[in-house]
């Protein structure tokens, strides 16, 4: 699986996602600048990785998904290509038309920085296909603008449509205001676009991959990218 | 010429700054605040004096960068 990490200025979770992606298929991460204008010939998985980028200046991911490498990445999604966009890179997605909705501000305004639980909705994806429908996982969370906000027709779209692929839940699963840390409509911690191969999730899969962290539940997400991308070679 | 960007959140879009802002606001003994909701204003100076070609332009950056229209309105002012 080629990979092809994105960094902008003012990001910082790019080091730990290319750990992650060492680490699960083996294979070095290509890193790409914002100011380039292509990506890596044969490139399998675009991942836009979390962080601050450009201060979060006028929006969160506002200008990021101005810069000049967008224009490529969305030329790869449109042709199918994988994206993975996590925390900021869910926010860059959003505000670059990868994605529908925007993530706004924590609804208690306070940035969160903690594990949390989330519910896997379906494993019949190739982010999801490394976990059981329904399955919990564990993984952290670092942000303070995670409230995915979309209008009522978006929203309809994408739960009619089972696009939801992560919502913040108890342990045990449950899904409600109580286990919500930031107040998202419908818990939404993750969601793909209509196509399917373009993920946004705000929680860090690519914190919890070694037994040094404590637990491996973003394990999964990596390796049935891995999985997805041998079974189509 | 000069213009000036506005850039607010659409209603029904909820704004929790806003919220806390009025709290701060009567805590400080601001009082009879009914609401607060928080926007942006970007004070621009653009070459040209073709009022119609000024708009124009200030709009497409509206739409394209200084507000996510699918949360926010803008208004632009041109004076001058």
């Amino acid at each position: 699986m080629k990979a092809a990490v994105v960094v902008f200025p003012g990001i910082n979770r790019e080091r730990d996602m290319a750990r992650a992606l060492r680490l699960v298929s083996g294979k070095e991460p290509a890193m790409v600048w914002h100011a380039d204008t292509a990506l890596p010939a044969g490139t399998d998985l675009v991942v836009i990785p979390g962080g601050f980028s450009y201060g979060d200046y006028l929006r969160c991911g506002a200008i990021a998904a101005r810069a000049p490498i967008m224009d490529a990445v969305r030329a790869f999604a449109q042709k199918g290509g994988l994206v993975l966009a996590v925390c900021n890179g869910f926010q860059i997605a959003c505000e670059s038309g990868l994605l529908p909705g925007v993530l706004m501000r924590n609804a208690q305004l306070r940035f969160i920085c903690r594990d949390v639980y989330l519910r896997v909705e379906r494993s019949d994806t190739p982010f999801t296909r490394g976990y059981n429908g329904g399955q919990v996982i564990r993984v952290p969370v670092a942000h303070g603008e995670g409230n995915y906000i979309a209008d009522g027709e978006t929203i309809a779209r994408l739960e009619g449509e089972g696009r939801v692929l992560f919502r913040y839940s108890s342990p045990d699963g449950i899904v409600d205001p109580n286990w919500n840390h930031n107040g998202a409509m419908n818990g939404i911690a993750g969601i793909i676009n209509d196509r399917g191969n373009v993920l946004g999730m705000m929680p860090h899969p690519e914190n919890h991959v070694e037994a040094v962290m404590g637990r491996t539940d973003g394990r999964g997400l990596f390796a049935g990218l891995v999985d997805h991308f041998k079974a189509a070679a | 010429m000069k213009a000036r960007v506005t850039v607010t959140l659409k209603s029904g879009i909820l704004d929790p700054q806003g919220k806390a802002i009025e709290g701060a606001l009567k805590t400080l003994g601001v009082n009879g605040v009914a609401s607060v909701r928080q926007g942006k204003v970007f004070d621009i100076e653009i070459e040209g004096s073709d009022r119609a070609k000024v708009e124009a332009a200030l709009k497409s950056a509206a739409e394209k960068l200084l507000a996510n229209t699918v949360i926010e309105n803008y208004r632009i002012d041109v004076s001058g």
